[in-house]
């Protein structure tokens, strides 16, 4: 396993193995056979695009919801995790510290149906015992991106 | 009023550089896609910008001692004898300095009388020529070879060195070539000055930016050097510090005690925010270094791979963050290579001759830019190439 190699693809999936093998050091092969080895072991679980659904007319909205759970004999919070990972409206599950249990991150088509999700399939889920949902309003930086401001290179275009 | 009988001639007569004008263009220009600048894109790291609000909170707006703050110095004096293995007093053989850039104007200007000759390693940083000139000094330069990967060697030394000779200065890594001396490169060197009085002023401002693997040697730590030399660095390239203006010199008590008086004249102190935050740099700012220094090191490889597959011949340029390839294939001159490249393909790169007429037949293109902004240059130079290709 190759941290650098990990690293870079985090920072870039779209990189090519050309591109990878010159910053990293490694053989083209190598690369290839150390990506292809880490997505079977599992250690790279997929590659994603980061978007910004404001552009788009047909905007996603998200929410941040905290569940509080009564968590259970033997299996504490996993059992209600797995299920509530299974609702594909679920984009994200944590289990957390602090105030509250899990951070379930919710998607939708608008503010009504992220809220009628977790009124009618979350918040009656046996041993939730509170939910308190926060909507995402501006994404200013996701993964590492920015998503808004331009970051302009205010360096002279030359200098010795 | 007849400013030319006013002025000092010897000033007027340093010219400017040939390239301001082709700054000036390219600064016009919009959507220039630039690999021209001389300093990193990082910011300086939060804790270090910090240590200089905070010190700003506390009321140090004051000037500080001559030669700085005691306790950089002191963090100064530590830092060099772990990572080059010198000892320099604090209180006599350190000196903060306004940059890099003013203590070498200080050191020359200490060392330097009137017709003294100081050899100049050229391809290297612009300033070294006009600072001997200003201080009455006669360069004389030293063209080093790509064969030899722009390292100085002992036979180019000594074929230069007069009676007359009073001062080396040693750019490694350099400024625009990326090369770097090693060990057994310095011994030669040093073993080529043992035995004379001439003094060596070592500019290392970017002794961390190496990728070798193996740490930067300085000469001052070979066998008989250090009473010689003025090892000059900073904090700009090493902690993305450029305008903060702060740098600093190191050498024997009776060459330090002569710069401070100069700097004591001339400046007072150094900046007093950059100096408390420069304090914080040196304390705990190692990590920031190595992440930058892992980001640098893939840029790099990205750039001269790209080079290298165009058909621009790049040797391997093993510190600082510049990569110095050879268009002497495309039949142009550095200067026409770069301007036609930056007309028709609005990519800006500094022509080698800028630095010494021995950066003829090369272009300087700094990796300090994200690897997509590298990628989108290489791009285009590659269809500047073909462009030519299909003119001829
Ligand atoms: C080789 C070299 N020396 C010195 C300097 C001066 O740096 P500063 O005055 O910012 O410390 C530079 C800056 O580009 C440089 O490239």
């Amino acid at each position: 396993m190759n941290v650098k190699l990990l690293k870079l693809l985090c920072k870039n999936a779209r990189y090519t193995v050309h591109e990878l093998s010159v910053m990293t050091g490694l053989s083209e092969d190598d690369v290839k056979s150390q990506v292809s080895e880490m997505e079977k072991e599992g250690l790279i679980r997929g590659y994603k695009a980061v978007i910004d659904w404001e552009r788009l007319d047909s905007a996603m909205v998200s929410a941040i919801i905290e569940l509080k759970v009564e968590p259970q004999p033997d299996v504490g919070f996993e059992q209600i995790a797995e299920q509530v990972k299974k609702y594909p409206e679920v984009e994200t599950v944590y289990l957390m510290s602090g105030g509250y249990d899990l951070c379930v991150i919710v998607k939708g088509k608008t503010f009504q149906e992220v809220a009628m999700f977790v009124a009618k399939q979350l918040a009656p889920m046996k041993y939730v015992v509170s939910t308190a949902t926060h909507f995402i309003l501006r994404r200013y930086k996701e993964l590492d991106i920015e998503l808004i401001g331009d970051n302009k290179d205010d360096r002279e275009k030359i200098s010795f | 009023m007849d400013y030319m009988k006013l002025l000092n001639p010897t000033v007027v007569d340093i010219k400017p550089s040939g390239i301001r004008k082709f700054f000036d263009i390219a600064a016009e220009m919009d959507d220039v896609i630039s690999l021209g600048v001389g300093e990193p894109d990082f910011q300086t790291p939060w804790h270090i910008r910090q240590a200089g609000i905070k010190s700003l909170q506390d009321g140090k707006t004051k000037y500080t001692s001559n030669w700085g703050i005691l306790e950089l110095r002191k963090a100064v004096s530590d830092y060099m004898k772990a990572e080059i293995g010198c000892e320099y007093d604090p209180k006599s053989e350190v000196l903060i300095s306004v940059g890099g850039s003013e203590a070498i104007d200080a050191a020359v200007r200490a060392i330097v009388g009137y017709g003294d000759e100081v050899l100049i390693v050229q391809p290297s940083f612009v300033c070294y020529e006009p600072i001997v000139r200003l201080a009455g000094g006669v360069p004389v330069i030293i063209s080093t070879k790509v064969e030899n990967e722009f390292r100085l060697t002992a036979e180019e030394l000594k074929s230069h060195i007069t009676d007359r000779t009073k001062l080396l200065i040693l750019p490694y890594p350099g400024n625009p070539t990326g090369a770097i001396m090693e060990r057994e490169d310095l011994e030669a060197v040093a073993e080529a000055l043992r035995g004379t009085s001439i003094a060596v002023i070592s500019d290392e401002i970017y002794s961390e930016l190496t990728y070798t693997g193996n740490r930067h040697v300085s000469i001052a730590s070979l066998d008989g050097m250090r009473e010689r030399t003025v090892v000059i660095n900073g904090f700009s390239k090493t902690y993305s510090m450029t305008g903060w203006r702060l740098g600093f010199a190191c050498g024997p008590e009776p060459i330090l005690t002569q710069m401070t008086k100069i700097h004591q004249f001339a400046i007072m102190s150094a900046p007093t925010t950059s100096q408390y935050a420069a304090i914080e740099a040196l304390k705990n700012g190692r990590p920031d270094i190595e992440a930058m220094v892992e980001e640098y090191d893939m840029r790099r490889r990205l750039m001269v791979d790209g080079f290298n597959a165009l058909g621009l011949e790049c040797f391997e340029p093993k510190g600082a963050f510049y990569a110095f390839p050879s268009i002497k294939s495309t039949g142009l001159s550095s200067e026409e290579f770069c301007e036609r490249l930056l007309y028709s393909k609005k990519v800006a790169i500094v022509p080698g001759n800028a630095f010494g007429e021995s950066g003829e037949g090369h272009v300087r293109a700094s990796y300090c830019y994200s690897v997509d902004h590298i990628k989108e240059a290489i791009r285009r130079i590659g269809e500047f190439l073909e462009d030519i290709k299909n003119e001829g």
